[in-house]
């Protein structure tokens, strides 16, 4: 003990150098090495954060959000909270007193045409009744023109429609799931969640097409891509080389470019038709439907995304030591067995990885459906960059979003308990 | 160092510059956002170039107007509005307008009177359909055919879409409801006046869903206004709905077998808007461009370069002969009165309240 004297205090602790408990100097020393690291790292955690993290978070709260009504109808909402919409009778004057003043304020500042909108993706109508009334309201005085029960229904007869109130009533909440039923072919209606229309169902079979068309192109991939990988991971460093720039090539090529080429080659009077006509394969008047369907989405997005299969396919087929082929050989397997049960167990993972490449990107395109799928062919990616860039109905869009993330999640958690993600090597 | 002195004398002398040639309330320089391809050369020749001509503002051209609508939402949120003036439809327009992010405009005193006094209220007409949308040309949606395929009666009338049997063959539709609708009611004996009062009914809507259903399996789905030119250039469909400049440039300039069906063609509106919420020194230089765009001559000048008809009943008289065929423009705009005998205006109230819910419908439909 007294040889370390120096260094141990009254307590029997032991000091570091400056007479500071080791223990303590020691976490000292680790915080700052902690710091630093982070530091190090804090210019892409931050951009991650900011330019990642944050929007992704923000859009995703549309899917609830539902503020508006209740910020630019605050009075109505108000006394509409007692009103019973069941009964099948008008609010009373109150309501539309409160809805009168509302609006003066919301025509003021240009948020009721807004709020019409918004309560257009329930009912249809309520777009153009808030716009057209706008110009009239603002006419009224909220001292002298009452009661404005009759001065509403005059200016149009749809306040005098107790399913206008009743729209306005079941969705001034301030944070709604509507979008959530929307998104799954349900509506939120005065009396609760209740099934969409059969004629508008549109969703689940979307998310059930793009589900399973994921799955093929996926499979597709696999076939595919496994005996080029192969191959490459076979030949001589110089020959695979020049096989990999093949591979690499619709990379450097522009993804419309691809797809149109497809469009060329598939089309009745394309390249693949042609052929077969001539060739005598298929009669003229009969030519081939493999566009505009979901062969030819299919087809296409096979080919776009093939790479991302190949490429972790192949690096993990390089890791495979050949002479474990020649020693099953050897001891008398035939070609099929070495490879089934030698060969193959060890390139899963790069399946697997490649797998869920092509999988999870394929659940989220949407240009090559649109360009070679038709009717039958798209993805609820389709529908959601309709909702985002031409409806405006961006809380549906973001409700499909989450619902999409979701389910990637969810499929990763399984083929995580299934295959194992320890056993997913990119190279 | 050099670099330095050389970068900073630049700078001086760019400010000097701009100092000396701005109007000082105005914006030296403009965000002009439109649809590109040929549509945005016609406006680059007719408008841009003379307007800085004049005015030594430079303009940057930014091709996004198919998305005008979520970017200038998305911009407004962030408080950062980097666009001065943009191209829309008119239901964008009024979309913008409703969502408070475009300028309200005031025609007669914001817009050139025409050369003869008139009010710009007045030559603007009916087509001003928003208070923020500025038209500037008038286009049609409507259909071209393969002279070559469709046997030696050619289809002079829209119905003969929905005819498979004189006119065997697969026609191309726009993959939403809007214009197919209407059509499908046309010709399933609703009279022009009545069709919006029937499509705002639930059995309406089944009549034009079941009547295009007696040609689902014939039509290819477009969402692309160039994707039937291409149908039509290759042969893969006999007839296909698209806008008239599209069909104009197939016949006119690439001489392929085509020819204009104009029958019930649905007229439609395209102009500009001014993001609300500008500089005052921005919004100045937009309404300055605004003013010279989209006065009587300018808009007569833009149908040199494209057929679409000018917004302005008086820039008609002064269509003249496109700029490099030298053909005559007149007979090839939708608003000749040859081509207009029968015509459609698309109803922008009923598809601002109606197309949440027919396009849900169509989509199950089409996907059916």
């Amino acid at each position: 003990m007294s040889e370390t004297g120096q260094n141990t205090g009254q307590n029997g602790l032991v000091l570091a150098a400056d007479g500071t408990p080791l223990k303590k100097s020691l976490a000292r020393s680790l915080r700052v090495e902690k710091l630093r690291a982070l530091a190090l790292i804090a210019p892409l955690l931050l951009f991650v954060l900011f330019s990642f993290i944050w929007p992704i978070g923000e859009m995703l709260f549309r899917s609830v959000d539902n503020r508006d009504v209740g910020e630019v109808l605050p009075k109505t909402v108000a006394v509409l909270k007692d009103w019973d919409g069941t009964s099948g009778e008008l609010p009373d004057e109150t309501v539309y007193k409160a809805f009168t003043a509302d609006m003066l304020v919301a025509i003021d500042a240009k948020q009721h045409t807004k709020l019409g909108r918004r309560l257009n993706y329930e009912t249809s109508g309520i777009s153009s009744l808030f716009r057209k009334s706008g110009r009239k309201i603002k006419k009224l005085d909220l001292e002298t023109d009452g009661p404005f029960k009759e001065a509403l229904i005059k200016i149009d007869k749809k306040w005098g429609d107790v399913e206008t109130w009743k729209a306005i009533q079941t969705h001034s909440v301030k944070y709604t799931d509507g979008y959530y039923l929307a998104a799954i072919d349900m509506q939120r209606t005065p009396e609760g969640a209740a099934a969409q229309s059969e004629d508008k169902r549109i969703m689940m079979t979307l998310f059930k097409r793009t589900l399973w068309m994921s799955m093929i192109i996926t499979g597709m991939c696999v076939l595919l891509g496994y005996p080029v990988a192969w191959i490459l991971a076979n030949l001589p460093a110089r020959s695979a080389n020049l096989l990999m720039i093949l591979v690499l090539l619709p990379f450097w090529t522009s993804l419309l470019v691809r797809t149109s080429a497809w469009k060329v080659m598939l089309q009745q009077q394309g390249v693949i038709n042609e052929v077969l006509v001539w060739l005598g394969m298929v009669a003229d008047d009969s030519r081939l439907v493999i566009i505009n369907n979901q062969f030819g989405t299919i087809t296409a997005m096979t080919h776009i995304l093939l790479p991302f299969m190949i490429l972790p396919m192949y690096s993990v087929m390089q890791t495979i030591q050949p002479t474990y082929l020649r020693a099953a050989k050897s001891l008398g397997a035939t070609n099929w067995t070495a490879f089934w049960r030698v060969y193959f167990p060890q390139s899963i993972p790069g399946i697997g990885a490649g797998s869920i490449l092509v999988f999870i990107l394929s659940i989220g395109y949407y240009i090559t459906p649109e360009i070679v799928g038709g009717a039958k062919g798209v993805f609820i990616s389709n529908r959601i960059a309709y909702h985002i860039s031409s409806s405006g109905n961006w809380g549906l869009a973001a409700a499909l979003g989450a619902i999409l993330l979701a389910v990637v999640l969810v499929l990763y958690w399984v083929y995580d308990k299934i295959v194992g993600i320890d056993n997913v090597k990119l190279g | 160092m050099k670099f330095t002195k050389t970068f900073m004398a630049t700078t001086a002398l760019t400010m000097v510059a701009g100092i000396a040639g701005a109007d000082h309330h105005m914006a030296k320089e403009m965000t002009i956002v439109s649809w590109g391809g040929a549509y945005s050369k016609s406006q680059l020749k007719a408008y841009h170039e003379p307007y800085s001509a004049k005015t030594g503002a430079s303009i940057i051209n930014d091709d996004s107007s198919a998305e005008a609508v979520a970017k200038l939402r998305a911009m407004n949120e962030a408080g950062n509005v980097t666009w001065d003036v943009v191209d829309v439809v008119a239901a964008d327009a009024m979309r913008l307008c409703d969502e408070g992010l475009a300028l309200e405009i005031d025609p007669d005193t914001m817009l050139a009177d025409a050369p003869d006094g008139t009010k710009a209220s007045a030559d603007f007409g009916d087509l001003l359909v928003s208070e923020c949308f500025i038209p500037s040309i008038v286009y049609s949606t409507t259909f071209g055919y393969r002279t070559d395929l469709v046997g030696d009666t050619p289809p002079t009338d829209v119905c003969a879409v929905f005819d498979t049997d004189a006119y065997p063959g697969k026609r191309s539709l726009e993959k939403r409801p809007i214009n197919n609708m209407e059509w499908a009611l046309l010709c399933d004996g609703v009279a022009k006046d009545k069709v919006y009062d029937v499509l705002a009914t639930e059995e309406g809507q089944n009549q034009a869903l079941a009547k295009l259903d007696t040609i689902k399996g014939d039509v290819v789905w477009w969402s692309a206004g160039a994707d039937t030119p291409q149908l039509l250039a290759d042969g893969e469909v006999i007839m296909g709905s698209t806008y008239n400049g599209r069909l104009f440039s197939v016949i006119e300039e690439q001489k392929q077998p085509v020819a204009m069906l104009w029958d019930a063609q649905v007229f439609d509106l395209d102009g500009w808007i001014i993001p609300a919420g500008l500089s005052p020194e921005r919004q100045a230089r937009a309404l300055d461009y605004i003013m010279f765009a989209t006065d009587t001559q300018r808009l007569a000048d833009q149908a040199k370069y494209i057929s679409y008809g000018p917004a302005r009943l008086s820039s008609a008289p002064l269509v003249g002969k496109h700029a490099e065929l030298g053909i005559d423009m007149a007979p090839h705009m939708p608003t000749d009165p040859n081509n207009a005998k029968n015509t459609f205006l698309y109803n922008y109230e009923f598809w601002a309240d109606y197309r949440d819910d027919i396009d849900a419908k169509f989509q199950a439909w089409l996907a059916k």
